[in-house]
């Protein structure tokens, strides 16, 4: 059988030689219908951007060069600094909150248990719901006045905070939805890579007798770490991204005490009409979280597991 | 493996106590599972309720008991915005774009797996570095884009970002190479060419992976907020979440109107997602995670 499909693809190598011309209308017919839209729509303009970000413009009338001065006013206005301050305290809230959630989660349900696949699906409703309607749902639930929250922390005579609505509690609140819509998502990755791990591992482990927490860190969660890797990256690349929840539930306020960097890039261009500084932003923005994820990918050697 | 776990007689009577306790344990489990589950579903389950509740009541503080439940809430929002339309954009633009993606993404999945080219690995690498662009470095320039092809709200607007997803090609790349080979050589000596293998040997059999990119696909389309924000200006060519941001506007305290929006925003998708669930731990852990 394995020599026969051998001389096959032998053959077949012969055959793609001679006809190479042939195949290369193929691979053309193939792929275009997938390379063209995302050469338009996703490698131009952000070639246009870059471009875009060395003129002063108000997406109106005409460019004028400015050389780097958009990155140099960036980078020593104050504003700057502050949205990637709050974007920065997000992402270190958000991130371990969301992991240890769900991890924890993912590792109760991939047990056998009662009901799985409705708890399953319980945890994961909030990833697939939009974020205009979780906001919607999170500002009345922290509302201070009129809030759920509040009202529970009123009869345990706690102290009952303003939530969004003082600039002090807006990014712990935005921090505190988000890490609750996606908590279902962490919980769907960990699930599948644990379910990757050979079950006979886990049982010789059971046999040795080593107790539940030692089999899990000693052997579990280092056959996890590829995906804690993917959660890590795809959490920090969406983290410095984050707009939608900010957007909504706080507009980027009380007084800007909760903007974040997209905030900032989506008023530059469509409220100051200033395209230039918001194209350089955009791409302070992205240097900073290439340099992010090009450390993690330099730092996962030392720590993922690569069985 | 069973063996060893049979090989064991000494060690049976002291695991005797210890397997009463790691039943209680499991309920425990089990019960704190349910409590969070409830957590996460409570927000919706309050949302309803805020839905159904007469404007009057809502200020009397929250209760999960409804007085006189009423439908006034759907009627105002149903008044107050195109509804209709707006719920049918948003199902016309997903499906649309998910039938796009399926063709684009596994065409490209087959020239990458099948395919033999020069510079495939940089051409596939190409495709990876679109994944790494943030759509916000993106949403100005597109938009000067479509301001000067004149393409400003309207329907293509909404859907040009989204006819080719390098994530999809890259998930269904992953299926492609698993389905054996030998099958295409049997449908190559029957006669048939690459257009015909593709679509009647390789589709069929990705099936799970198309299911799963239909979910993404779907979530991504329904719950798309920046760009619709920045590209839609009429009210007629609105999607969900822009029509639900714009009630948030208007209906600063009629929160039930609100919440009626939400509800009809959030079903179609839960909808979605509870017939393809298993599909998407499928679909994930074929995507190299192991």
């Amino acid at each position: 059988m394995s020599s026969l499909t051998l001389e096959l693809s032998a053959d077949r190598l012969a055959v793609r030689r001679r006809r190479r011309w042939r195949n290369a209308g193929w691979v053309l017919l193939f792929l275009a219908p997938s390379a063209l839209p995302l050469l338009v729509f996703k490698l131009a303009p952000m070639v246009a951007s870059a471009w875009v970000s060395l003129h002063r413009w108000n997406m109106i009338g005409s460019m004028s060069w400015a050389g780097l001065d958009n990155y140099r006013d960036l980078l020593t206005s104050a504003n700057t600094w502050q949205v990637f301050g709050h974007t920065l305290l997000y992402v270190v809230g958000y991130l371990p909150l969301v992991y240890g959630g769900g991890l924890l989660i993912a590792v109760a349900l991939n047990q056998k248990l009662k009901a799985r696949g409705f708890l399953r699906a319980s945890y994961f409703v909030p990833v697939v719901t939009s974020w205009v309607a979780v906001a919607l749902v999170w500002q009345w639930l922290l509302n201070p006045s009129r809030g759920l929250v509040n009202h529970l922390l009123g009869l345990l005579h706690l102290p009952q905070p303003g939530w969004w609505t003082d600039p002090a509690w807006a990014i712990p609140s935005v921090i505190l939805a988000s890490a609750w819509k996606d908590l279902g998502f962490v919980m769907v990755i960990l699930l599948a890579g644990l379910q990757a791990i050979p079950q006979e591992i886990q049982e010789a482990a059971t046999v040795d007798g080593a107790p539940r927490w030692r089999r899990f860190w000693n052997i579990t969660f280092p056959l996890l770490t590829p995906a804690t890797f993917f959660v890590i990256v795809i959490s920090l690349i969406n983290g410095f991204q984050v707009f939608d929840q900010v957007y909504t539930m706080t507009g980027g306020g009380p007084s800007g005490a909760s903007q974040v960097v997209v905030g900032r890039i989506y008023d530059l261009t469509f409220r100051y009409g200033q395209a230039g500084a918001a194209s350089a932003l955009s791409w302070l923005l992205f240097i900073v979280i290439l340099l992010v994820t090009m450390v993690q990918n330099l730092g996962q050697r030392k720590w993922v597991n690569h069985a | 493996m069973p063996e060893s776990v049979v090989i064991r007689p000494a060690s049976q009577k002291p695991v005797a106590p210890k397997v009463g306790s790691q039943k209680l344990g499991r309920a425990l489990l089990w019960l704190a599972l349910v409590l969070g589950a409830a957590l996460m579903m409570f927000p919706f389950l309050w949302t309803v309720i805020t839905s159904i509740t007469p404007q009057g009541n809502l200020s009397g503080g929250p209760s999960l008991i409804v007085r006189d439940p009423t439908l006034d809430a759907y009627r105002e929002l149903f008044d107050a915005i195109p509804l209709w339309r707006i719920i049918l954009n948003s199902f016309g633009v997903a499906i649309v774009s998910i039938g796009l993606q399926m063709v684009t993404g596994s065409m490209a999945a087959y020239a990458f797996s099948r395919l033999a080219f020069k510079g495939k690995g940089i051409v596939f690498g190409c495709y990876l570095a679109t994944l790494m662009i943030p759509l916000q470095v993106l949403v100005a320039p597109l938009f000067m884009m479509m301001t000067r092809l004149g393409l400003n709200d309207t329907y293509f607007a909404l859907l040009a970002p989204n006819i080719a997803s390098a994530f999809g090609v890259f998930l269904l790349k992953q299926a492609v190479d698993a389905v054996p080979r030998e099958l295409d050589e049997a449908a190559r000596i029957d006669g048939a060419g690459h257009l015909r293998i593709w679509a009647r040997v390789v589709m069929p059999l990705v099936k799970p992976s198309l299911a799963a990119l239909t979910v993404f696909a779907f979530m991504e389309s329904w719950n798309s907020f920046l760009w619709p924000l920045v590209v839609i200006r009429s009210p007629e060519l609105m999607t969900l979440p822009l029509g639900l941001s714009y009630l948030q506007g208007q209906f600063t305290t009629a929160w039930n109107v609100v919440m009626a929006g939400s509800v009809v925003s959030i079903l179609p998708i839960v909808v979605v997602y509870l017939f393809a669930q298993r599909h998407i731990i499928a679909g994930m852990a074929h995507t190299g995670l192991k």
